[in-house]
Protein backbone atom coordinates (compact mmCIF):
# COMPACT_ATOMS: atom_id res chain seq x y z
CA UNK A 1 0.00 0.00 0.00
CA UNK A 2 1.32 3.42 -0.94
CA UNK A 3 2.11 5.84 1.86
CA UNK A 4 0.22 9.11 1.57
CA UNK A 5 1.54 12.52 2.53
CA UNK A 6 0.22 16.04 2.99
CA UNK A 7 2.18 18.58 0.97
CA UNK A 8 0.20 21.80 1.30
CA UNK A 9 -2.30 23.42 3.63
CA UNK A 10 -3.91 26.86 3.59
CA UNK A 11 -6.75 28.43 5.49
CA UNK A 12 -8.55 31.73 5.12
CA UNK A 13 -8.90 34.05 8.05
CA UNK A 14 -11.74 32.97 10.27
CA UNK A 15 -14.14 35.92 10.29
CA UNK A 16 -17.54 36.47 11.90
CA UNK A 17 -19.03 37.75 8.65
CA UNK A 18 -17.30 37.45 5.29
CA UNK A 19 -19.76 39.99 3.89
CA UNK A 20 -20.83 39.98 0.29
CA UNK A 21 -18.63 37.13 -0.95
CA UNK A 22 -20.27 33.97 -2.28
CA UNK A 23 -18.88 30.44 -2.02
CA UNK A 24 -16.70 30.74 -5.12
CA UNK A 25 -15.21 33.97 -3.83
CA UNK A 26 -14.64 32.38 -0.43
CA UNK A 27 -12.83 29.33 -1.84
CA UNK A 28 -10.83 30.73 -4.76
CA UNK A 29 -8.19 32.74 -2.84
CA UNK A 30 -7.52 29.79 -0.53
CA UNK A 31 -7.16 27.39 -3.46
CA UNK A 32 -4.83 29.80 -5.24
CA UNK A 33 -2.55 29.91 -2.19
CA UNK A 34 -2.69 26.12 -1.81
CA UNK A 35 -1.68 25.54 -5.44
CA UNK A 36 1.10 28.08 -5.04
CA UNK A 37 2.41 26.33 -1.93
CA UNK A 38 2.51 23.02 -3.81
CA UNK A 39 3.98 24.58 -6.94
CA UNK A 40 0.92 23.58 -8.96
CA UNK A 41 -1.21 25.67 -11.30
CA UNK A 42 -4.74 24.40 -10.82
CA UNK A 43 -6.95 21.42 -10.06
CA UNK A 44 -5.82 20.06 -13.43
CA UNK A 45 -2.50 19.19 -11.78
CA UNK A 46 -3.99 16.76 -9.24
CA UNK A 47 -5.74 13.45 -9.95
CA UNK A 48 -8.78 13.95 -7.72
CA UNK A 49 -10.68 16.74 -5.98
CA UNK A 50 -13.02 16.30 -3.03
CA UNK A 51 -14.80 19.00 -1.03
CA UNK A 52 -16.86 19.24 2.12
CA UNK A 53 -19.64 21.75 2.66
CA UNK A 54 -23.28 22.05 3.66
CA UNK A 55 -25.73 24.20 1.70
CA UNK A 56 -27.93 24.64 4.79
CA UNK A 57 -25.29 26.93 6.29
CA UNK A 58 -25.69 29.83 3.89
CA UNK A 59 -29.13 28.75 2.67
CA UNK A 60 -28.12 28.54 -0.98
CA UNK A 61 -29.19 25.38 -2.76
CA UNK A 62 -26.39 23.66 -4.69
CA UNK A 63 -23.78 26.13 -3.42
CA UNK A 64 -21.38 23.18 -3.37
CA UNK A 65 -21.83 22.76 -7.13
CA UNK A 66 -21.14 26.45 -7.67
CA UNK A 67 -18.01 25.98 -5.62
CA UNK A 68 -16.58 23.90 -8.46
CA UNK A 69 -16.39 27.14 -10.47
CA UNK A 70 -13.38 27.98 -8.34
CA UNK A 71 -11.44 24.96 -9.63
CA UNK A 72 -10.95 25.53 -13.33
CA UNK A 73 -12.68 22.24 -14.13
CA UNK A 74 -12.22 22.41 -17.91
CA UNK A 75 -11.19 19.96 -19.27
CA UNK A 76 -13.26 17.86 -16.84
CA UNK A 77 -11.71 16.72 -13.58
CA UNK A 78 -12.49 13.83 -11.24
CA UNK A 79 -14.44 15.50 -8.47
CA UNK A 80 -16.51 14.49 -5.48
CA UNK A 81 -18.21 16.12 -2.52
CA UNK A 82 -19.30 15.19 0.98
CA UNK A 83 -22.09 16.99 2.80
CA UNK A 84 -19.81 16.89 5.82
CA UNK A 85 -16.68 18.46 7.16
CA UNK A 86 -13.91 18.25 4.59
CA UNK A 87 -11.97 15.97 6.97
CA UNK A 88 -14.28 13.31 5.55
CA UNK A 89 -13.42 14.51 2.06
CA UNK A 90 -9.81 13.81 3.06
CA UNK A 91 -10.89 10.32 4.11
CA UNK A 92 -12.57 9.74 0.72
CA UNK A 93 -9.49 11.03 -1.08
CA UNK A 94 -7.22 8.70 0.86
CA UNK A 95 -9.43 5.76 -0.13
CA UNK A 96 -9.22 6.93 -3.73
CA UNK A 97 -5.42 6.92 -3.62
CA UNK A 98 -5.25 3.60 -1.74
CA UNK A 99 -7.46 2.01 -4.39
CA UNK A 100 -4.91 3.08 -6.95
CA UNK A 101 -7.29 5.49 -8.71
CA UNK A 102 -5.20 8.59 -7.99
CA UNK A 103 -1.74 9.64 -6.86
CA UNK A 104 -2.72 13.09 -5.65
CA UNK A 105 -5.77 14.97 -4.46
CA UNK A 106 -6.97 18.45 -3.56
CA UNK A 107 -9.34 18.60 -0.61
CA UNK A 108 -11.16 21.75 0.42
CA UNK A 109 -13.89 22.72 2.80
CA UNK A 110 -15.86 25.92 3.13
CA UNK A 111 -18.54 27.32 5.32
CA UNK A 112 -20.43 30.55 5.42
CA UNK A 113 -22.38 30.27 8.65
CA UNK A 114 -23.09 33.99 9.10
CA UNK A 115 -26.17 34.23 6.80
CA UNK A 116 -28.22 31.81 8.91
CA UNK A 117 -28.78 31.11 12.59
CA UNK A 118 -26.20 28.34 12.93
CA UNK A 119 -27.38 26.66 16.17
CA UNK A 120 -30.91 26.52 14.72
CA UNK A 121 -29.72 25.35 11.32
CA UNK A 122 -27.82 22.53 13.03
CA UNK A 123 -31.00 21.41 14.81
CA UNK A 124 -32.16 20.17 11.42
CA UNK A 125 -29.44 17.52 11.32
CA UNK A 126 -31.12 15.76 14.25
CA UNK A 127 -33.42 12.75 13.96
CA UNK A 128 -36.23 14.13 11.77
CA UNK A 129 -39.15 12.51 13.60
CA UNK A 130 -38.69 13.22 17.27
CA UNK A 131 -35.92 15.79 17.70
CA UNK A 132 -35.72 18.07 14.67
CA UNK A 133 -39.40 19.17 15.05
CA UNK A 134 -38.51 20.37 18.56
CA UNK A 135 -35.83 22.68 17.10
CA UNK A 136 -33.37 21.75 19.82
CA UNK A 137 -30.36 23.86 18.90
CA UNK A 138 -26.76 22.68 19.01
CA UNK A 139 -25.77 24.93 21.92
CA UNK A 140 -28.64 23.67 24.09
CA UNK A 141 -27.57 20.08 23.47
CA UNK A 142 -23.96 20.90 24.34
CA UNK A 143 -25.22 22.62 27.49
CA UNK A 144 -27.06 19.43 28.51
CA UNK A 145 -23.81 17.56 28.04
CA UNK A 146 -21.78 20.07 30.06
CA UNK A 147 -24.38 20.01 32.84
CA UNK A 148 -24.06 16.22 33.03
CA UNK A 149 -20.27 16.52 33.27
CA UNK A 150 -20.49 19.11 36.06
CA UNK A 151 -23.17 17.24 37.98
CA UNK A 152 -21.16 14.02 37.95
CA UNK A 153 -18.12 15.90 39.21
CA UNK A 154 -16.14 15.06 36.08
CA UNK A 155 -15.28 18.70 35.45
CA UNK A 156 -15.64 22.11 37.08
CA UNK A 157 -16.52 25.41 35.48
CA UNK A 158 -12.93 26.42 36.16
CA UNK A 159 -11.72 23.44 34.08
CA UNK A 160 -13.87 24.70 31.23
CA UNK A 161 -12.60 28.25 31.66
CA UNK A 162 -9.02 26.94 31.55
CA UNK A 163 -9.70 25.45 28.13
CA UNK A 164 -11.03 28.81 26.94
CA UNK A 165 -8.13 30.78 28.40
CA UNK A 166 -5.54 28.48 26.82
CA UNK A 167 -7.36 28.64 23.47
CA UNK A 168 -7.42 32.45 23.48
CA UNK A 169 -3.73 32.64 24.41
CA UNK A 170 -2.62 30.00 21.88
CA UNK A 171 -4.67 31.74 19.19
CA UNK A 172 -2.50 34.85 19.60
CA UNK A 173 0.04 32.94 17.49
CA UNK A 174 -2.56 31.92 14.89
CA UNK A 175 -2.82 34.62 12.22
CA UNK A 176 -6.19 33.28 11.02
CA UNK A 177 -7.84 33.22 14.45
CA UNK A 178 -11.09 35.07 15.02
CA UNK A 179 -10.90 35.17 18.82
CA UNK A 180 -7.61 35.52 20.64
CA UNK A 181 -6.17 37.41 23.55
CA UNK A 182 -4.49 37.24 26.90
CA UNK A 183 -7.61 36.13 28.75
CA UNK A 184 -7.28 34.61 32.21
CA UNK A 185 -9.42 31.86 33.70
CA UNK A 186 -10.95 34.40 36.09
CA UNK A 187 -11.77 36.68 33.16
CA UNK A 188 -13.74 33.83 31.61
CA UNK A 189 -15.48 32.93 34.85
CA UNK A 190 -16.49 36.57 35.34
CA UNK A 191 -18.62 36.32 32.21
CA UNK A 192 -22.34 35.67 32.65
CA UNK A 193 -23.73 32.32 31.57
CA UNK A 194 -25.29 32.22 28.14
CA UNK A 195 -27.07 28.87 27.92
CA UNK A 196 -26.20 27.62 31.37
CA UNK A 197 -23.83 26.21 32.31
CA UNK A 198 -22.17 27.47 29.13
CA UNK A 199 -20.80 30.97 28.83
CA UNK A 200 -20.44 32.48 25.38
CA UNK A 201 -16.69 31.94 25.69
CA UNK A 202 -17.30 28.19 26.11
CA UNK A 203 -18.89 28.11 22.65
CA UNK A 204 -17.00 28.34 19.39
CA UNK A 205 -17.86 31.50 17.46
CA UNK A 206 -19.90 31.72 14.24
CA UNK A 207 -17.33 31.89 11.46
CA UNK A 208 -17.00 32.20 7.71
CA UNK A 209 -14.07 30.84 5.76
CA UNK A 210 -12.42 27.98 3.92
CA UNK A 211 -9.40 25.73 4.03
CA UNK A 212 -7.65 23.38 1.63
CA UNK A 213 -5.09 20.59 1.63
CA UNK A 214 -3.18 18.78 -1.08
CA UNK A 215 -2.20 15.16 -0.49
CA UNK A 216 -0.17 12.81 -2.63
CA UNK A 217 1.63 9.50 -2.50
CA UNK A 218 5.01 9.87 -0.81
CA UNK A 219 6.64 9.11 -4.20
CA UNK A 220 4.71 11.96 -5.77
CA UNK A 221 5.50 14.31 -2.88
CA UNK A 222 9.20 13.54 -3.33
CA UNK A 223 8.95 14.00 -7.08
CA UNK A 224 7.44 17.43 -6.44
CA UNK A 225 10.28 18.11 -4.02
CA UNK A 226 7.93 19.29 -1.29
CA UNK A 227 8.22 19.02 2.47
CA UNK A 228 5.55 16.66 3.68
CA UNK A 229 3.99 14.86 6.63
CA UNK A 230 2.88 11.26 6.25
CA UNK A 231 -0.69 10.25 7.06
CA UNK A 232 0.02 7.02 8.89
CA UNK A 233 -3.58 6.32 9.84
CA UNK A 234 -7.13 7.60 9.54
CA UNK A 235 -10.46 6.22 10.71
CA UNK A 236 -13.87 7.36 11.85
CA UNK A 237 -16.65 5.97 14.03
CA UNK A 238 -20.17 7.16 14.72
CA UNK A 239 -22.57 6.79 17.63
CA UNK A 240 -26.35 6.51 17.62
CA UNK A 241 -28.43 9.56 16.76
CA UNK A 242 -30.44 8.84 19.90
CA UNK A 243 -28.75 11.13 22.41
CA UNK A 244 -30.46 9.32 25.29
CA UNK A 245 -28.66 6.10 24.43
CA UNK A 246 -25.19 7.65 24.45
CA UNK A 247 -22.81 8.29 27.32
CA UNK A 248 -22.44 11.99 26.66
CA UNK A 249 -19.64 12.31 29.20
CA UNK A 250 -17.31 10.13 27.13
CA UNK A 251 -16.48 9.88 23.45
CA UNK A 252 -16.35 6.19 22.73
CA UNK A 253 -16.32 6.71 18.97
CA UNK A 254 -13.29 9.02 19.17
CA UNK A 255 -11.36 6.45 21.18
CA UNK A 256 -12.29 3.67 18.75
CA UNK A 257 -11.33 5.74 15.73
CA UNK A 258 -8.00 6.70 17.33
CA UNK A 259 -7.18 3.08 18.14
CA UNK A 260 -8.08 1.96 14.65
CA UNK A 261 -5.99 4.77 13.16
CA UNK A 262 -3.00 3.60 15.19
CA UNK A 263 -2.65 6.58 17.49
CA UNK A 264 -1.30 4.51 20.34
CA UNK A 265 1.61 2.98 18.45
CA UNK A 266 3.77 6.01 19.24
CA UNK A 267 4.12 9.24 21.13
CA UNK A 268 1.67 12.03 20.34
CA UNK A 269 3.47 15.39 20.39
CA UNK A 270 0.54 17.47 19.27
CA UNK A 271 -3.22 16.99 19.09
CA UNK A 272 -5.60 19.29 17.30
CA UNK A 273 -9.07 18.46 18.62
CA UNK A 274 -12.30 19.70 17.04
CA UNK A 275 -14.11 20.68 20.22
CA UNK A 276 -16.80 23.27 19.46
CA UNK A 277 -17.41 23.67 23.21
CA UNK A 278 -14.84 23.94 25.98
CA UNK A 279 -16.03 20.91 27.95
CA UNK A 280 -15.84 18.80 24.79
CA UNK A 281 -12.09 19.34 24.58
CA UNK A 282 -11.83 17.77 28.02
CA UNK A 283 -14.04 14.84 26.97
CA UNK A 284 -11.91 14.27 23.88
CA UNK A 285 -8.54 14.56 25.63
CA UNK A 286 -9.68 12.05 28.24
CA UNK A 287 -11.21 9.70 25.69
CA UNK A 288 -7.89 9.69 23.87
CA UNK A 289 -5.86 9.33 27.07
CA UNK A 290 -3.76 12.41 26.30
CA UNK A 291 -1.47 13.64 29.05
CA UNK A 292 0.88 16.60 29.55
CA UNK A 293 3.32 15.22 26.98
CA UNK A 294 0.85 16.17 24.25
CA UNK A 295 0.31 19.78 23.31
CA UNK A 296 -3.44 20.22 22.75
CA UNK A 297 -4.76 22.76 20.25
CA UNK A 298 -1.70 24.97 19.85
CA UNK A 299 -3.65 26.79 17.11
CA UNK A 300 -6.32 27.74 19.62
CA UNK A 301 -8.65 25.10 18.23
CA UNK A 302 -12.13 25.93 17.03
CA UNK A 303 -12.94 28.09 20.06
CA UNK A 304 -10.72 30.57 18.22
CA UNK A 305 -12.74 30.25 15.00
CA UNK A 306 -15.05 27.50 13.79
CA UNK A 307 -15.21 27.15 10.03
CA UNK A 308 -18.10 24.75 9.67
CA UNK A 309 -17.23 22.01 7.15
CA UNK A 310 -13.60 23.14 7.07
CA UNK A 311 -12.44 23.12 10.71
CA UNK A 312 -11.95 19.35 10.77
CA UNK A 313 -9.71 19.59 7.73
CA UNK A 314 -7.93 22.56 9.29
CA UNK A 315 -7.09 20.45 12.34
CA UNK A 316 -5.20 18.12 10.01
CA UNK A 317 -3.54 21.12 8.38
CA UNK A 318 -2.46 22.58 11.72
CA UNK A 319 -0.74 19.31 12.70
CA UNK A 320 0.87 19.17 9.25
CA UNK A 321 2.24 22.70 9.78
CA UNK A 322 3.81 21.75 13.09
CA UNK A 323 5.43 18.62 11.70
CA UNK A 324 6.94 20.32 8.65
CA UNK A 325 8.19 23.17 10.85
CA UNK A 326 9.94 20.57 13.01
CA UNK A 327 7.93 21.48 16.11
CA UNK A 328 6.48 17.97 16.34
CA UNK A 329 7.43 14.51 15.12
CA UNK A 330 3.99 12.96 15.36
CA UNK A 331 0.50 14.23 15.99
CA UNK A 332 -3.19 13.55 15.70
CA UNK A 333 -5.99 15.59 14.19
CA UNK A 334 -9.57 15.04 15.24
CA UNK A 335 -12.74 16.06 13.43
CA UNK A 336 -16.30 15.87 14.67
CA UNK A 337 -19.78 16.07 13.24
CA UNK A 338 -23.23 15.93 14.73
CA UNK A 339 -24.53 16.96 18.15
CA UNK A 340 -22.44 16.36 21.28
CA UNK A 341 -19.53 14.75 19.39
CA UNK A 342 -21.63 12.11 17.65
CA UNK A 343 -19.32 11.26 14.75
CA UNK A 344 -15.57 11.42 15.07
CA UNK A 345 -12.61 11.04 12.76
CA UNK A 346 -8.99 10.73 13.83
CA UNK A 347 -5.99 11.20 11.55
CA UNK A 348 -2.46 10.30 12.62
CA UNK A 349 0.36 12.28 11.04
CA UNK A 350 4.07 11.61 11.22
CA UNK A 351 7.23 13.24 10.03
CA UNK A 352 8.36 11.83 6.68
CA UNK A 353 11.61 9.88 6.54
CA UNK A 354 13.59 12.55 4.73
CA UNK A 355 11.33 15.47 5.57
CA UNK B 1 -54.36 -10.01 19.16
CA UNK B 2 -54.28 -6.25 19.59
CA UNK B 3 -56.50 -3.44 18.39
CA UNK B 4 -55.85 -2.52 14.85
CA UNK B 5 -53.73 0.61 14.61
CA UNK B 6 -53.72 3.30 12.00
CA UNK B 7 -50.93 3.04 9.54
CA UNK B 8 -48.85 6.19 9.95
CA UNK B 9 -47.67 7.25 6.53
CA UNK B 10 -46.28 10.66 7.35
CA UNK B 11 -45.93 13.49 9.81
CA UNK B 12 -45.83 17.22 9.29
CA UNK B 13 -42.47 18.70 10.24
CA UNK B 14 -42.24 22.06 8.50
CA UNK B 15 -38.82 23.66 8.31
CA UNK B 16 -38.42 27.44 8.56
CA UNK B 17 -34.90 28.80 8.37
CA UNK B 18 -34.08 32.49 7.96
CA UNK B 19 -31.05 33.73 6.09
CA UNK B 20 -29.49 37.04 5.21
CA UNK B 21 -28.60 36.03 1.70
CA UNK B 22 -25.81 37.78 -0.17
CA UNK B 23 -25.40 37.37 -3.89
CA UNK B 24 -21.63 37.62 -3.83
CA UNK B 25 -19.24 40.41 -4.75
CA UNK B 26 -19.19 39.72 -8.51
CA UNK B 27 -22.98 39.15 -8.82
CA UNK B 28 -23.49 42.37 -6.84
CA UNK B 29 -21.48 44.30 -9.45
CA UNK B 30 -23.74 42.84 -12.14
CA UNK B 31 -26.96 43.55 -10.25
CA UNK B 32 -25.93 47.12 -9.41
CA UNK B 33 -25.51 47.89 -13.11
CA UNK B 34 -28.65 45.96 -14.06
CA UNK B 35 -30.68 48.30 -11.85
CA UNK B 36 -29.32 51.15 -13.99
CA UNK B 37 -30.40 49.37 -17.16
CA UNK B 38 -26.87 48.24 -18.05
CA UNK B 39 -25.96 44.63 -18.84
CA UNK B 40 -22.42 44.29 -17.48
CA UNK B 41 -20.37 41.19 -18.17
CA UNK B 42 -17.05 40.19 -16.61
CA UNK B 43 -13.97 39.05 -18.51
CA UNK B 44 -11.61 36.23 -17.52
CA UNK B 45 -8.02 37.52 -17.33
CA UNK B 46 -6.70 34.18 -18.59
CA UNK B 47 -8.94 32.99 -21.45
CA UNK B 48 -10.79 36.30 -22.14
CA UNK B 49 -14.23 34.66 -21.97
CA UNK B 50 -16.92 37.16 -20.97
CA UNK B 51 -19.49 35.90 -18.49
CA UNK B 52 -22.93 37.30 -17.81
CA UNK B 53 -24.25 37.15 -15.17
CA UNK B 54 -20.81 36.47 -13.65
CA UNK B 55 -20.63 34.53 -10.41
CA UNK B 56 -17.12 35.53 -9.47
CA UNK B 57 -14.89 33.17 -11.40
CA UNK B 58 -14.16 31.83 -14.84
CA UNK B 59 -15.38 28.27 -14.45
CA UNK B 60 -12.93 27.16 -17.12
CA UNK B 61 -9.83 28.69 -15.55
CA UNK B 62 -10.80 28.96 -11.88
CA UNK B 63 -9.70 32.59 -11.61
CA UNK B 64 -11.60 35.73 -10.63
CA UNK B 65 -13.32 37.70 -13.40
CA UNK B 66 -12.24 41.16 -12.33
CA UNK B 67 -12.71 43.26 -15.50
CA UNK B 68 -16.21 44.63 -16.16
CA UNK B 69 -17.34 44.67 -19.79
CA UNK B 70 -20.46 46.52 -20.89
CA UNK B 71 -22.62 44.38 -23.18
CA UNK B 72 -25.40 44.98 -25.66
CA UNK B 73 -29.02 44.04 -25.08
CA UNK B 74 -28.96 42.45 -28.51
CA UNK B 75 -28.47 38.70 -28.47
CA UNK B 76 -28.43 35.52 -30.55
CA UNK B 77 -30.58 32.46 -29.90
CA UNK B 78 -28.26 29.57 -28.98
CA UNK B 79 -31.06 27.15 -28.11
CA UNK B 80 -34.75 27.31 -27.20
CA UNK B 81 -37.75 25.35 -26.05
CA UNK B 82 -41.46 25.99 -26.44
CA UNK B 83 -43.25 25.65 -23.11
CA UNK B 84 -46.81 24.40 -23.53
CA UNK B 85 -47.75 24.11 -19.88
CA UNK B 86 -48.38 26.96 -17.40
CA UNK B 87 -45.49 27.64 -15.03
CA UNK B 88 -46.47 29.10 -11.63
CA UNK B 89 -45.45 32.73 -11.33
CA UNK B 90 -44.76 33.18 -15.01
CA UNK B 91 -46.94 35.98 -16.39
CA UNK B 92 -46.76 34.78 -19.97
CA UNK B 93 -49.55 32.53 -21.25
CA UNK B 94 -48.34 29.23 -22.72
CA UNK B 95 -47.24 28.32 -25.22
CA UNK B 96 -44.19 30.56 -24.76
CA UNK B 97 -40.51 30.34 -25.58
CA UNK B 98 -37.59 29.96 -23.16
CA UNK B 99 -34.22 30.44 -24.82
CA UNK B 100 -30.48 30.31 -24.25
CA UNK B 101 -29.36 33.74 -25.47
CA UNK B 102 -25.82 34.99 -25.98
CA UNK B 103 -25.60 38.77 -25.55
CA UNK B 104 -23.39 40.57 -28.03
CA UNK B 105 -19.99 41.01 -26.40
CA UNK B 106 -20.33 37.93 -24.17
CA UNK B 107 -19.40 34.31 -24.73
CA UNK B 108 -21.72 32.52 -22.33
CA UNK B 109 -25.47 32.21 -22.76
CA UNK B 110 -28.06 33.31 -20.27
CA UNK B 111 -31.65 32.11 -20.13
CA UNK B 112 -34.55 34.45 -20.78
CA UNK B 113 -37.98 34.53 -22.42
CA UNK B 114 -38.78 35.22 -26.07
CA UNK B 115 -42.03 36.90 -27.01
CA UNK B 116 -43.60 39.04 -29.77
CA UNK B 117 -42.58 36.23 -32.06
CA UNK B 118 -44.10 33.40 -34.07
CA UNK B 119 -43.16 30.45 -31.89
CA UNK B 120 -42.99 28.20 -34.92
CA UNK B 121 -40.41 30.51 -36.48
CA UNK B 122 -37.99 30.68 -33.55
CA UNK B 123 -34.65 29.18 -34.54
CA UNK B 124 -31.05 28.84 -33.47
CA UNK B 125 -29.03 31.78 -34.76
CA UNK B 126 -32.00 34.15 -34.68
CA UNK B 127 -31.28 37.75 -33.65
CA UNK B 128 -33.24 39.19 -30.73
CA UNK B 129 -33.23 42.24 -28.47
CA UNK B 130 -34.35 42.92 -24.91
CA UNK B 131 -37.68 44.64 -24.28
CA UNK B 132 -37.16 46.61 -21.09
CA UNK B 133 -39.70 47.62 -18.49
CA UNK B 134 -40.12 51.38 -17.93
CA UNK B 135 -37.08 52.81 -16.12
CA UNK B 136 -39.16 53.62 -13.03
CA UNK B 137 -39.68 49.87 -12.49
CA UNK B 138 -36.03 48.83 -12.73
CA UNK B 139 -34.73 46.77 -9.82
CA UNK B 140 -31.86 44.35 -9.09
CA UNK B 141 -33.60 41.86 -11.34
CA UNK B 142 -33.44 40.19 -14.73
CA UNK B 143 -37.15 41.05 -14.86
CA UNK B 144 -36.02 44.57 -15.86
CA UNK B 145 -36.07 42.95 -19.27
CA UNK B 146 -39.61 41.63 -19.81
CA UNK B 147 -38.50 39.38 -22.63
CA UNK B 148 -36.48 39.40 -25.82
CA UNK B 149 -38.11 39.83 -29.23
CA UNK B 150 -36.87 39.10 -32.74
CA UNK B 151 -35.18 41.93 -34.64
CA UNK B 152 -34.69 42.33 -38.36
CA UNK B 153 -31.09 41.16 -38.68
CA UNK B 154 -29.73 38.16 -40.61
CA UNK B 155 -29.26 34.92 -38.67
CA UNK B 156 -25.87 34.17 -37.10
CA UNK B 157 -24.24 30.96 -38.35
CA UNK B 158 -23.80 28.34 -35.61
CA UNK B 159 -20.01 28.65 -35.48
CA UNK B 160 -20.24 32.40 -34.81
CA UNK B 161 -22.80 32.19 -31.98
CA UNK B 162 -21.18 33.34 -28.76
CA UNK B 163 -18.35 35.08 -30.60
CA UNK B 164 -19.92 38.39 -31.58
CA UNK B 165 -18.41 41.70 -30.52
CA UNK B 166 -20.43 44.14 -28.45
CA UNK B 167 -20.79 46.25 -31.59
CA UNK B 168 -23.15 43.62 -32.93
CA UNK B 169 -23.68 41.45 -35.99
CA UNK B 170 -22.98 42.81 -39.44
CA UNK B 171 -24.39 39.76 -41.22
ZN1 LIG C 1 -10.98 31.77 -18.26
Amino acid sequence: MKDIAIVAYQQSDSVSDAGAVNEVELIMPVLARTFEQAGLNSAQDVDFVCSGSCDYLQGAAFAFVSGVDALGAVPPIKESHVEMDAAWALYESILKIRMGHADSALIYGFGKSSPGELPVVLSQQLDPYYLAPLWVDSISLAALQARMMLDKGLITERDMAEVVSRSRRNAMNNPHAQLSGDISVDDVLAEETYLSPLRKADCSPISDGASAIIIATVEQARAWGLPYAVISGIDHCIETHNLGMRDLTDSVSTRMAANRAGMNTGKVDVAELYAPFSHQEIILARALGLDDSTQVNPSGGVLAGNLMMASGLSRVGEVFNRIVKGEAQRGIAHATSGPCLQHNLVTVLEKGENA
Amino acid sequence: MSDEQDVITGINAPVYLKYNFTAGAAPSRFLTQLKKGVLMGQRCPKCSAVYVPARGSCALCGVATEEDVQLSDKATVESFTIVSIPIPGNPIEPPFVVANLVLDGSNISLIHLLSECENSEVRIGQRVQGVWKPESEWDYSMNNIRYFKPIDEPDVPAEKIGKLPVTGWEG
